[in-house]
C-alpha cells in the first residue's frame, strides 16, 4: 500500500503510451513534428541573409526577434515557414471556385485526370506487355531491352518531343499528357507482371497440365491469380509515378492549367509560396491515389481469402 | 501380352473416338466414367484378360545435368492391372516419382513403350484419365475449398450443378463436409492433402497417381488417412499408383510393392502383397505382414549396397 502512491501516476502514463490511438499515431506525429521544427529551422537560416539585406537597404533599425519574424512572414522567401505554405494552400483550394484558374482544385482536377488516362493506359500496357513476354521467348528476347532503354531515357527530354509530335497530329490538351505519363508508369507494372505470371508453384502448373487445361484456362484460373498481389504492389508504384509524368508533361506546354503549370508559373515569378502549394497538393493527390489502391487491394485480398 | 489384340469388339460405338481401347470403361462405385456412360454399359459381356491400367516396357530417361547425364530410369518395365494398388519404394533418386511423372505424361521417355489404360500417355493425359496427388496439397490459395475441388471440373467443363454436386460429394467422402467455404490455409496439413485426393477423385479417373501424398505429415494423421485411403480404393475399386518413402504404410496399402534403387533408376523386386481388403491396421503386427516388410527390406538394402 505503501507505494501505490507512487506507482500510480506511473501506470497511468504507461495505460496512456499503450491506448491504441497512441500506439499507432505516436510515432506519425512524432516524426511530422520534428520535420515541421527543422523545417522551421531552415526556413529562418536561409531566409535571414534576405531579411536583414532588405531591413539595410532601407536603414531601419531591428531586433533579433523583427528579424526572426521577418523570415516568417517574407512574401518571396527561398523557403517558407509551413504556416506560409497552408495558408497558400487554405486559400488556393478553398478562396477561390472550383473552377477559377487560381483555384488549386482547378489545377488538380486538370492533372489527375491526365494521371487517371496515362495510368489506365500504362496498366493496360504494362501487363499486356508482360503477357506476351511471360508467353514467348521470342519477345522475351527482343522486347526486354526496348522496354529497358525506354527507362533510360530522362523524360524530361523526351516530354516536349512527345507533345510537339503529338501536337503536329492534331492530339492536343488530355492526350499527350497521358501519354506521356503512361510511358512512365508502364514500366514497373509489366516488371511486375512478368515476376507475377511466373509465379505459380511448379506443381500448380503439372497440376494444369494434368487435367490437360488450355493455355487460356491456366492464364485466367493460375497465372493471373497469382500475380495479384504483384499486380498492386506494381500498380502502388506506377500510380505515383504516372503522376510525377502527368505534372512533368504540363511543363513544356507552356504552363496552361495543371499542377505543372502551377510550378512553372510560380518558378517564372520567384513565387515559392505558390510553388510549394502546389506541391502539397500533388504529394495530398499521390497519397491519395495510392491509399486508393491500397483500399482496392485489401478489398480483393479479402475476396480472395489473404490470410488477416 | 495379348493386349492389342483384344481391342475393337465395338466399331460403331459412340464413345468409341474417346475410348480407342474399345473396353469397358472403368465403373467406379460412385459414378461411371463420364464420356462414355450409357454406351459401353450395355455391351461388352466377352470376358477379357484382366485390363492392364499401366504397360511400361523397357522405358529408360536419362537426363541430361550440367555435370553429366543421369539415369532417372533405366530400362524398367511393369504391368500393373485394373483395380490394383501399386506401392513404389526406394531410396531417393531412384526414379519413382520420375516413373510416376512419366505415367502422366509431365516428362517423356528417352526410350521405351509405355500405355496407360491401353493408349499413350499423352492420349491418356488428354482424356484426363488419372488424377494426380502429389506430395504437396498444392491448393490454390486464393480458392476456398469447394472452388478448389471445383477447379479441375471447372476446367473441363462441367456444368455448374454438376460441379456443385460432385464438390459436395467428394468432400464428403473425405469427411470434409462442412468446409466448403474455408480457405486452404484455414485447415490442417492432413485435411488440406485429403482436400487434394478428393480434388483428384472429383472428375472419377479410373486411374490416381499418388507421389508421396502423406510424406509430410505426422504419423498419427499419416495412419489414419492410410486407413482412410484403403477404404476409398476399396469402395471405388480405381487403380492406384503410390510412391512412398515407408515400408509399413506400403506393405499396409499394397497389392503389389515394387522396390526400386538408385544410379541408375530400376525395379530390383516386386512382391505380391494381398492381405483382405478390409483390413485395419492391427495387420501390422502379424507374421505375414512383417514377413513382407522384411522382403522389401531386404531389396532395399540389396539395391543400397550396390550403390556403396
Amino acid at each position: 500500500m505503501t507505494n501505490s502512491a507512487f506507482v500510480l501516476p506511473v501506470s497511468a502514463a504507461g495505460a496512456l503510451r499503450r491506448h491504441p490511438l497512441v500506439e499507432r499515431y505516436a510515432p506519425i506525429v512524432t516524426i511530422v513534428l520534428g520535420l515541421i521544427a527543422i523545417w522551421y529551422v531552415a526556413a529562418v537560416l536561409m531566409n535571414l541573409s534576405l531579411v536583414r539585406g532588405g531591413f539595410e537597404r532601407e536603414e531601419t533599425p531591428y531586433t533579433v526577434s523583427e528579424l526572426i519574424a521577418g523570415t516568417m512572414s517574407a512574401e518571396r522567401p527561398l523557403l517558407p515557414a509551413p504556416h506560409q505554405v497552408i495558408a497558400a494552400f487554405v486559400d488556393s483550394v478553398f478562396g477561390y471556385a472550383p473552377n477559377a484558374p487560381r483555384s488549386l482544385v482547378y489545377h488538380s482536377a486538370v492533372t489527375l485526370s491526365a494521371t487517371l488516362l496515362g495510368f489506365a493506359l500504362g496498366a493496360l500496357l504494362g501487363i499486356g506487355l508482360a503477357l506476351m513476354i511471360v508467353h514467348s521467348r521470342v519477345l522475351e528476347k527482343s522486347l526486354l531491352p526496348w522496354i529497358i532503354c525506354s527507362q533510360m531515357v530522362p523524360i524530361l527530354a523526351l516530354a516536349p518531343i512527345f507533345i510537339v509530335v503529338l501536337g503536329a497530329m492534331g492530339l492536343q490538351g488530355l492526350l499527350p499528357k497521358s501519354i506521356i505519363s503512361a510511358y512512365l508508369c508502364f514500366f514497373p507494372i509489366t516488371i511486375g507482371m512478368v515476376k507475377g505470371f511466373t509465379a505459380p508453384d511448379p506443381m500448380q502448373l503439372d497440376l494444369m497440365r494434368t487435367w490437360s487445361a488450355t493455355p487460356r484456362q491456366v492464364l485466367a484460373k493460375l497465372r493471373w491469380p497469382s500475380a495479384v498481389p504483384y499486380l498492386f504492389a506494381s500498380l502502388k508504384v506506377a500510380i505515383s509515378i504516372s503522376l510525377i509524368g502527368a505534372i512533368v508533361a504540363e511543363l513544356p506546354t507552356g504552363g496552361e492549367a495543371g499542377i505543372g503549370a502551377r510550378l512553372l508559373a510560380g518558378s517564372y515569378y520567384g513565387q515559392t509560396i505558390q510553388i510549394w502549394a502546389a506541391l502539397l497538393v500533388s504529394a495530398i493527390l499521390a497519397s491519395a491515389l495510392i491509399g486508393l489502391v491500397d483500399m482496392t487491394q485489401r478489398m480483393v485480398g479479402l475476396r480472395m481469402g489473404t490470410r488477416p | 501380352m495379348g493386349l492389342q489384340t483384344s481391342r475393337s469388339l465395338k466399331p460403331d460405338n459412340p464413345g468409341a473416338t474417346l475410348r480407342p481401347d474399345g473396353r469397358e470403361p472403368f465403373v467406379a462405385a460412385i459414378e461411371p466414367v463420364r464420356m462414355s456412360k450409357t454406351a459401353d454399359a450395355t455391351v461388352e459381356s466377352v470376358p477379357l484378360p484382366p485390363r492392364l491400367a499401366v504397360d511400361i516396357r523397357n522405358v529408360s530417361l536419362t537426363f541430361e545435368t550440367s555435370d553429366g547425364k543421369v539415369d532417372a530410369l533405366s530400362n524398367v518395365s511393369l504391368q500393373i492391372a485394373d483395380a490394383e494398388f501399386v506401392s513404389f519404394i526406394g531410396p531417393s533418386g531412384c526414379g519413382k516419382t520420375t516413373m510416376l511423372r512419366v505415367i502422366a505424361d509431365l516428362q517423356q521417355p528417352t526410350t521405351g513403350t509405355l500405355l496407360v489404360n491401353g493408349v499413350s500417355a499423352e492420349q491418356a493425359r488428354l482424356e484426363r484419365r488419372y488424377g494426380y496427388v502429389f506430395q504437396a496439397p498444392a491448393l490454390f490459395p486464393w480458392r476456398t475449398i469447394e472452388k478448389n475441388l471445383k477447379l479441375p471440373l471447372e476446367v473441363m467443363g462441367f456444368s455448374d450443378s454438376e460441379q456443385q454436386q460432385r464438390a459436395a460429394r467428394y468432400l464428403a467422402l473425405v469427411n470434409l463436409t462442412g468446409f466448403e467455404r474455408k480457405f486452404p490455409w484455414q485447415l490442417s496439413g492432413g485435411m488440406q492433402q485429403r482436400v487434394s485426393i478428393a480434388r483428384a477423385l472429383s472428375f472419377d479417373p479410373a486411374l490416381l497417381l499418388m507421389d508421396e501424398p502423406f510424406g509430410a505429415l505426422d504419423e498419427i494423421v499419416r495412419d489414419h488417412l492410410n486407413e482412410q485411403l484403403l477404404r476409398l480404393w476399396d469402395k471405388t475399386g480405381k487403380t492406384v499408383l503410390f510412391v512412398t518413402h515407408s515400408i509399413p504404410e506400403a506393405v499396409f496399402l499394397s497389392t503389389k510393392i515394387v522396390v526400386m534403387s538408385p544410379r541408375p533408376g530400376r525395379i530390383i523386386d516386386i512382391i505380391d502383397c494381398n492381405f483382405p481388403r478390409d483390413r485395419t491396421l492391427e495387420i501390422r503386427e502379424t507374421p505375414e505382414f512383417l514377413k513382407i516388410a522384411q522382403r522389401v527390406r531386404i531389396g532395399l538394402r540389396a539395391g543400397h549396397s550396390y550403390d556403396e
